[in-house]
């Protein structure tokens, strides 16, 4: 007689293992279809000139990748996680050495260029995706995004979200080194 | 300096709640063992003042720094700008994950607020060990705040301006919907607290019943708003016509509403009958539980879906520990303590307690069944198989077999007699009812030529509980039979309460015939058209007259003028908008839409044709019946403030009634 009152907290045991389980599943790392396939083929242009100046961040390419290992970081000046990440970006690109290259999705030129004159342009090359239309290309779902490219131009990891100094350490630093320069 | 005050006020709120969930119990127990309790059961009250009092100045520290634009807080950087209007940067504050969980302890507080002030007429120790549950919960989620969702973190160095709050919340009907919401949630948690209190004095009578139901049934209403103001926002800013997806932010907050919905119903029966007690109290533990796992489940990374706010397994981990310590441990207790709930009143199967009995089985199956949809992909990807998301065929499936015998109870159920009803007796008032369901349904398939036989099967079951409640009504106050003053008399002397059955009840058939109109009878064109085009959609002819470029306050549109004719008459002109958000450079689309008791005209903009035609792309829908859902839903929500406001359930009315059933544990209180 007494077991059936029993059953509600057994039940909410079995969905509480479950909860935990879900837990583990780690949701950040969305699961992209891209990993190990070669990078998209795009062409995107610099970021546009304003008022007859130079255009600005040379455009960036498909062929630019597959000489070394290179990070492929998705971003814009709207975007407050990117203010974030920003020094992540610098430090990599000054005193590691990494190679990246910027996607500048949906940004107006002129902020654009503001953005990485005020905060630094750690960017081997930039290109302006001003349709967001390469970003889908590559599966990206909200800005910032950080792409691993090794030297045969695959695509090995992806990282949703700001990267933060424990991404720095503990994925993105190792990662790099284990595929080489 | 105010973020500081914000923080420091939080961690002090903290503190009050330690107090409130801890002293006040163990005084409690000592009194109940017969030892002096110190003077810690009155600490209740005062804590949970101080409690409010801090927890209130926290958010207006919050509301303050969003509405100067501090964009050293980080909350406040991600989610407004300098552009964002002053209503949107006041509803920024709860737009987001921590200013959210401010809200929700806010509201947790003022319901603690209100037991202290207006629970002079409870029990010492049972008004003790109610706000010391509530305490417990508070301090919980207070420490949830302070350790993983701080919402006064600062930014450094801080942004010139900030991301802007996202446009899909930048609407008037999205602003005051958490609001609602989260009363509604935090108002089971009243449920929740008199339930383990009754636990832990052994005691469930009528006298409890009578405190329990005003404060569900005032979460019922709030919910049952919340619920409607999301739906009807989904519906016309989502750009779609649809009203209700089966999300699982959605189905987060249905379920609490249909187990609340069953609790409000089984409350009843331990007033009248003394009987279903310890069901009654694993109700009240389950919506609450329910309510819980629905704010939580979407913020700890647990499930994915279109609503949720950014996930951190950090706090994930913290929300399960403290989901098994609040919903286990009080499943726990009620495994110990409700077998010795012995009830008084028995019943036959055919009787007023056996309609509300099985009302009570179909929701809490139907809840059961939302939750395993919504769950479902989840338990699959915990076992190792393939990600998968439930939609709305399973859903559509399994809930409505189960609504459909609810309905036809629910207008039976009235009219039976408590203890042995005469379902024969019943039926005999209900022909006429029945023939006017069927009328309903023949004119839906004369007037909608046809149609899908779920449709008017659908109607015909509104009209059949439409009818019957208005049926069961006149029958009360005797028309037709009596006298008209008889009648009249009748009418004044009927409780509240009973007013807002009938205006509940007629209610839900409004809204049952509203959703099938809108689902099953919904015309939809996909076109792309010139200006001067026209479109023949739902007896209307829409033709296009073109489309300009407008600006807001923080974003450009492109604006559709759209002229409507009825038979060869003008009757309104539509102005549909695309709008881009200057600060998120994320589009929105805003339907414009007209409303008549017929149907919703609902025209969205699409996008300009790539080939410089100068042709658009316009989505017309004709959604019938539609507003019917909103003012059914408006219904229901009277019908609950007015059975709210009847007397018996008054605060400070209800007296503690010392006759029949005082069963239980046989432990006094005093």
């Amino acid at each position: 007689m007494k077991w059936k009152f029993l059953l509600p907290a057994a039940i909410f045991a079995a969905v509480a293992v479950a909860f935990a389980v879900g837990l583990t599943l780690d949701s950040q790392r969305l699961p992209s279809a891209l990993i190990d396939q070669p990078a998209p083929q795009f062409e995107l242009p610099p970021i546009a000139a304003i008022d007859g100046g130079d255009p600005y961040g040379g455009g960036f390419s498909s062929r630019n990748l597959g000489g070394g290992v290179a990070l492929v970081n998705v971003f814009a000046s709207w975007c407050v996680p990117c203010r974030v990440e920003h020094p992540q970006l610098m430090s990599l690109a000054r005193d590691h050495g990494v190679s990246i290259f910027g996607i500048n999705q949906k940004d107006k030129p002129e902020n654009a260029r503001a953005w990485l004159e005020r905060h630094g342009d750690p960017y081997r090359a930039i290109g302006a995706d001003n349709d967001g239309r390469v970003s889908i290309d590559w599966g990206v779902y909200g800005v910032p995004e950080t792409f691993v490219v090794d030297a045969e131009g695959r695509i090995r990891y992806r990282h949703v979200g700001p990267i933060m100094e424990r991404d720095l350490t503990g994925t993105l630093l190792p990662m790099t080194a284990e595929l080489g320069p | 300096m105010i973020a500081e005050l914000g923080h420091f006020a939080l961690i002090l709120a903290f503190v009050l709640a330690l107090v409130q969930g801890s002293l006040p119990l163990a005084g409690a127990h000592r009194h109940t063992v017969g030892r002096d309790d110190g003077g810690w059961i009155a600490l209740a009250g005062p804590a949970a003042l101080g409690q409010f009092v801090f927890i209130a100045l926290a958010f207006a520290a919050l509301t303050a720094l969003f509405v100067g634009a501090d964009f050293s807080v980080m909350v406040v950087a991600a989610n407004a700008n300098s552009q964002l209007p002053l209503i949107y940067k006041i509803s920024a504050v709860w737009g987001h994950h921590e200013g959210s969980m401010v809200l929700w302890v806010l509201i947790l507080a003022l319901f603690g607020l209100c037991v202290a002030v207006f629970g002079s007429n409870l029990p010492a120790t049972f008004r003790a060990r109610a706000l010391g549950v509530q305490g417990l919960i508070s301090a919980g989620f207070l420490f949830f705040m302070l350790l993983t969702s701080n919402p006064f973190a600062r930014l450094v160095p801080a942004p010139a301006d900030g991301r802007d709050l996202n446009p899909l919340l930048q609407d008037p009907g999205l602003a005051f919907h958490p609001p609602f919401l989260y009363v509604g949630y935090v108002g089971f948690s009243m449920a929740f607290s008199f339930a383990i209190a009754a636990l832990m004095e052994g005691r469930v009578d009528a006298a409890w019943a009578r405190w329990v139901r005003p404060w569900t049934l005032a979460a019922w209403c709030a919910l049952t708003l919340g619920i409607a103001m999301g739906s009807w926002w989904a519906y016309y800013e989502l750009g779609w016509g649809g009203f209700w997806f089966w999300d699982p932010v959605e189905n987060a907050s249905l379920i609490p509403w249909l187990v609340g919905t069953a609790l409000l119903h089984s409350a009843i029966v331990v007033e009248k009958r003394n009987a279903l007690k310890s069901w009654t109290v694993l109700l009240a533990i389950l919506a609450f539980s329910f309510s819980l796992i629905g704010t939580f489940l979407v913020r700890s990374g647990v499930l994915t879906s279109v609503h949720a706010f950014a996930t951190d397994p950090a706090r994930g981990v913290f929300i399960l520990v403290l989901l098994v310590a609040v919903i286990g441990g009080s499943l726990v207790l009620y495994a110990l303590r409700a077998p010795a709930l012995t009830g008084g009143g028995l019943f036959a199967p055919v009787s007023r307690e056996g309609a509300l009995l099985l009302n009570n089985l179909l929701m809490t199956a139907a809840a059961a069944t939302v939750l395993l949809g919504t769950l479902y992909p989840l338990f699959l990807d915990a076992v190792g198989g393939p990600k998968v998301s439930v939609g709305p065929p399973f859903f559509n499936a399994t809930f409505l077999p189960l609504m459909a015998p609810m309905v036809a109870v629910m207008a039976v159920g009235p009219f039976l007699s408590w203890k042995r009803g005469d379902l024969a007796g019943a039926f005999s008032r209900l022909y006429a009812v029945l023939g006017l369901a069927a009328l309903a349904a023949l004119a839906a398939w004369y007037f909608y030529r046809g149609g899908p036989v779920l449709a008017l099967v659908a109607l015909a079951a509104a009209a059949w509980l439409l009818f019957a409640t208005l049926a069961e009504f006149a029958d009360r106050l005797g028309l037709f039979r009596a006298h008209w003053r008889d009648s009249l008399e009748r009418a004044r002397r009927l409780p509240r309460a009973a007013y807002g059955m009938t205006l509940a009840h007629a209610g839900l058939a409004l809204v049952i015939a509203g959703a099938t109109g809108a689902s099953l009878w919904r015309e939809e064109h996909i076109q792309s058209s010139l200006p001067g085009d026209a479109v023949t959609v739902g007896g209307y002819e829409v033709i296009l007259e073109g489309v300009r470029q407008v600006e807001g306050p923080n974003y450009l549109a492109d604006q559709a003028q759209l002229t409507v004719r009825r038979d060869g008459r003008e009757v309104t002109l539509l102005e549909p908008e695309k709008r881009v958000y200057a600060a998120s450079a994320i589009p929105t689309t805003e339907a414009a839409i007209r409303t008549t008791g017929r149907g919703d005209l609902y025209v969205v903009l699409g996008d300009a044709s790539e080939d410089d035609s100068g042709a658009w792309t316009t989505r017309l829908f004709f959604t019938p019946l539609v507003v019917w859902m909103w003012i059914g839903s408006l219904v229901m929500v009277a019908g609950g403030l007015l059975s709210l406001s009847d007397r018996r359930l008054r605060v400070g009315a209800p007296r503690r009634r010392k006759t029949h059933g005082t069963s239980g544990l046989k432990k006094e209180t005093a």
